[in-house]
């Protein structure tokens, strides 16, 4: 989330009213920050009721910790962690779905260490708007064909710019173990996108 | 270096991470390699459609759903 949902001086005073506890208050964070929370929670789950759900979880997680929170940072950076968070817990809950390994999505190399397919350029500009639609639907479905545990690292550094030590706390992992599932997930898509974006591809 | 070990190695050169030796291999390699150009090149866009496809900067934030609006304030524990 780049920039704040209300102009700081407004987000400060919300926050002393929430602080007051005050209903009002309460209503109207939900209101002026829940529409960007329900964006991100999205990115991570699919189906509309678990996004609903984690952000209806992080906004409850806020409001139990709203006096922790030390208004050093954004109120909207503050938020979207927690909702990211709720993301993540909520994905645990859900049932598995089988998934493709990533070694599958990996590339393959030939016996003298070269590419066996070696990669083409691809063509991303100058595309119409049906065409960017299409563009945009197939990046999603790829990175939601990731394995969840590649899939949500690059979620969380390349899309909502997490930074290694950040995502590797969320995630419970070592910083290496984030640097090498995002480089492997980002591999993945890549092979994924490929036959769909190469220069001379047709489709 | 090989192809393989210029994948490998990717991520830690984007990110400024490989020592100055190293880099100088890497970027020896990609001087006489044409695929890995195109690699290293398809890879970035990689990165930048995730990014530009999944949050846009002119992203405009969805409307918060009233019945998620209520569900939220009336599970909030009243003090």
């Amino acid at each position: 989330m780049p920039a704040d949902a209300i102009p700081a001086p407004d987000a400060q005073l919300l926050l002393e009213r929430l602080r007051a506890g005050e209903e009002s208050a309460y209503e109207e964070l939900v209101r002026s920050y829940g529409g960007r929370l329900l964006a991100v929670a999205r990115r991570f789950l699919p189906v509309e009721e678990d996004a609903r759900d984690a952000v209806q979880d992080a906004f409850l997680s806020a409001f139990r910790s709203i006096d922790r929170f030390e208004g050093q940072a954004l109120l909207s950076t503050w938020l979207h962690r927690i909702v990211v968070n709720a993301s993540l817990m909520k994905l645990r809950t859900r049932r598995r779905r089988p998934e493709q390994s990533i070694e599958e999505l990996l590339p393959g190399y030939l016996e003298d260490g070269h590419l066996e397919r070696p990669a083409s350029p691809w063509r991303t500009e100058g595309m119409d708007p049906a065409e960017q639609s299409e563009l945009r639907a197939l990046v999603l479905d790829s990175i939601h064909s990731l394995p969840d545990a590649h899939r949500n690292v690059l979620l969380l550094r390349d899309i909502e710019d997490l930074d290694t030590e950040e995502a590797a706390e969320l995630l419970g992992i070592s910083p290496g173990a984030v640097k090498t599932r995002l480089h492997r997930a980002r591999q993945a898509l890549r092979e994924l996108l490929e036959p769909h974006l190469r220069e001379a591809s047709s489709s | 270096m090989k192809c393989r070990d210029f994948v490998e190695f990717l991520l830690e050169y984007l990110d400024g991470a490989l020592g100055e030796a190293e880099r100088r291999v890497f970027e020896g390699h990609v001087e006489q390699c044409p695929a890995c150009v195109t690699y290293l090149d398809t890879y970035r866009e990689t990165v930048r459609l995730g990014s530009r496809v999944c949050a846009p900067d002119d992203e405009v934030p969805p409307d918060v759903p009233e019945e998620l609006v209520r569900a939220i304030l009336s599970a909030r524990p009243k003090r």
